[in-house]
């Protein structure tokens, strides 16, 4: 494998694409999600896990076995995992007479822990309670935030990052319009965080943007916000830098105004005024000889004011 | 009349737009913050908690949700579409929200030691073709790889050159120069990888291979010997054990095409020490270098008198005197027979050796 900083070399072609699918580069993948279960779980845990598994499908995987340990205190397992299946983003699900019913959104950068944030399930209805056609699996969902506590408490707004770095699919550069189906909404409320999932019905308005009715889906949940165990800033920020590279390159010499007109700039070289390239006339012509050198500059002032 | 009329006609036309408008708007304090490339909406509307406590819970949540994804569809509608095989596709913008990558930026490559002094020199690389014409099978052939252009393992016919050795199996030998040579680029490789990522690889001697001569061994022995705390300084000799050779430093020859001004002030610097009127030698150094040399030698002596007492009465002296200069090591004249040294005799002693 190319690992060890590249000192095993892989034999096959299929290796070779396997790894650079894996290593670090400029435009990534899709974060990939592991859901897992603790040492003791519920069946409402057991059943919201497979929930959100069926919302991340097919970028996540889901373990079937029981994992003893504890996130809060020891993410080496945690990293291990992350590093075996090259999924950035994790759900733990446990539950104990402290914690009932509890779940771990986490995320990883480089395999270590970011972001930790632990909500437990008050409500829960899943995806089999509510009878109703559902989206097809991967489809990209459209996420709404509601509330101000997103705004202004910090522990909301990481939640939101976490949240929407999630659920939110492949980054695609175009989206298909009848395909936009699928709609999750958060509303902070309370110190209470609830998600719905609805189904979204384009109907018929009398203009060119459908009307939207929504018809409840997917898992619904009522979450309480617990501990969070979020990165440090410069970490947050180191896990921002992007490449230069992706950088939009600058189109130089072009400004708006502001009323939206274009202007573009031209460089010319120093014009010499008097090599000027005027209209030839016979007479005006350069005489060689002494007399001639007054009577062409008598004629070269006419000529400058005419250019003018 | 016909003002009237026109006015009356501007009106209806304002309200038939309103009413059609009418289905899709939706009516908030705040406008909505939108990431479209992501799709989603950030709702920053303060939510009435009276509301929601006097309606049904769910009834509440899924008109504010209606709602907001109301004005998500708007705001998405508003993008250009195009058509992509009977399909409407909206062309999203870039993602405005910044999210944290999965793992950081990829690193470039460090320059090899052949890519460095490539470009010290100013070597281009020469782009080769990847088929070369061959004659003999009259056909465009790999320059590298599977059923290559000379191939020399895949000879049928060596001719025996007339300076080897008729009893040589050339191809044996041909085989084994692949190998070597497949070796040593490896062996390049992992070099060029390690000092990229500046760890340490040990030296000669100490990652043994499976028959290492005697050379090797000795080297080993001595690495071990000089990597104590102090160097060495105080490690004591077996009785027999020979002085290592080819200690001291590797001279370092500085490249033909470098640094100039580093060269310039080389050069400048050995002249103002050659200027100078202080002594390069230091003489406390040096006697204390004596000092210790004097007291190794009588230590090993005195073994070998030890030693060798009652085994050869005759000899005896003659033995001793013998081992005892041998015991010294080489290029050391007269060992015994020295005396307190003096300042100058004992600069010239390590000079000697």
């Amino acid at each position: 494998m190319k690992q060890y900083g590249g000192v095993i070399k892989p034999k096959t072609k299929r290796a070779k694409r396997f790894l650079d699918n894996r290593a670090p580069k400029l435009t990534e993948n899709i974060k990939n999600a592991m859901i897992m279960k603790g040492g003791n779980t519920s069946m409402t845990v057991t059943q919201a896990l497979k929930d959100i598994y069926a919302l991340k499908k097919p970028s996540a995987v889901l373990y079937k076995k029981k994992n003893i340990t504890r996130p809060f205190e020891d993410s080496t397992s945690l990293e291990f995992f992350s590093k075996k299946t090259d999924s950035s983003l994790f759900l733990f699900g446990s539950h104990n007479k402290k914690r009932p019913n509890n779940l771990i959104f986490g995320r990883l950068f480089d395999f270590h822990v970011l972001d930790m944030i632990e909500l437990g399930i008050e409500k829960y209805k899943s995806l089999s309670d509510i009878k109703s056609s559902k989206c097809p699996e991967g489809t990209k969902p459209m996420l709404v935030f509601a509330g101000d506590a997103f705004d202004h408490e910090n522990d909301h707004k990481r939640l939101k990052s976490l949240l929407t770095d999630f659920f939110r699919g492949p980054v695609v550069p175009s989206v298909r319009l009848a395909g936009l189906e699928h709609v999750l909404h958060f509303t902070a409320l309370e110190g209470k965080i609830y998600m719905r999932s609805y189904r979204s019905l384009l109907k018929k308005s009398g203009c060119r943007t459908p009307r939207i009715e929504l018809e409840e889906i997917g898992p619904s949940f009522d979450f309480i916000l617990r501990r969070t165990h979020l990165a440090s800033d410069d970490l947050y920020k180191t896990a921002h830098k992007q490449p230069k590279a992706l950088k939009p390159k600058k189109k130089k010499n072009i400004s708006h105004d502001t009323f939206g007109t274009k202007f573009g700039r031209l460089h010319m070289q120093k014009q010499d005024l008097a090599k000027l390239q005027t209209r030839k006339m016979k007479g005006l012509r350069k005489r060689r000889g002494p007399a001639a050198a007054a009577v062409v500059a008598g004629e070269t002032s006419p000529k400058t004011t005419e250019v003018e | 009349m016909a003002a009237c009329s026109i006015e009356g006609l501007l009106a209806k036309a304002e309200q038939d737009e309103a009413e059609k408008l009418k289905s899709i708007t939706v009516q908030k304090e705040l406008d909505l913050e939108f990431d479209i490339g992501n799709l989603v909406a950030y709702d920053k509307n303060r939510i009435d908690i009276r509301l929601f406590r006097e309606q049904k819970k769910e009834d509440f949540l899924r008109s504010l949700a209606r709602d907001n994804t109301q004005l998500l569809v708007n705001e998405i509608w508003k993008h250009p579409t195009e058509r992509v095989e009977e399909v409407i596709v909206v062309k999203l913008p870039e993602p405005t929200t910044a999210l944290p990558r999965e793992k950081p930026p990829p690193k470039p490559r460090p320059p090899t030691k052949w890519e460095e002094f490539a470009k010290l020199k100013g070597i281009q690389k020469k782009k080769k073709t990847n088929l070369v014409w061959d004659d003999v099978a009259k056909e465009w052939k790999r320059r590298w790889g599977y059923k290559r252009v000379n191939d020399g393992t895949k000879e049928w016919l060596i001719e025996v050159p007339e300076t080897a050795d008729p009893n040589e199996d050339q191809f044996a030998k041909r085989n084994k120069a692949k190998k070597e040579k497949v070796a040593k680029n490896e062996l390049h490789r992992l070099r060029n990888i390690a000092r990229a990522q500046k760890i340490k690889v040990p030296g000669v001697g100490l990652t043994p291979t499976a028959q290492q001569s005697k050379t090797d061994l000795a080297r080993a022995v001595n690495v071990a010997k000089s990597s104590t705390a102090s160097a060495g300084k105080f490690q004591e000799r077996l009785p027999k054990e020979k002085a290592p050779r080819n200690t001291g430093k590797k001279r370092k020859f500085q490249p033909v095409i470098g640094n100039f001004s580093n060269e310039k002030q080389r050069q400048l610097d050995l002249l103002k020490v050659m200027d100078s009127k202080k002594p390069r030698l230091d003489v406390n150094k040096a006697v204390n270098k004596q000092m210790r040399e004097d007291d190794r030698e009588e230590s090993a002596a005195k073994f070998k008198k030890g030693g060798k007492k009652g085994r050869k009465g005759g000899n005896f002296s003659g033995k001793g005197k013998g081992g005892g200069g041998k015991g010294k090591g080489k290029g050391r004249a007269g060992g015994k027979g020295q005396g307190p040294p003096s300042g100058k005799k004992g600069a010239g002693k390590p000079g000697k050796r």
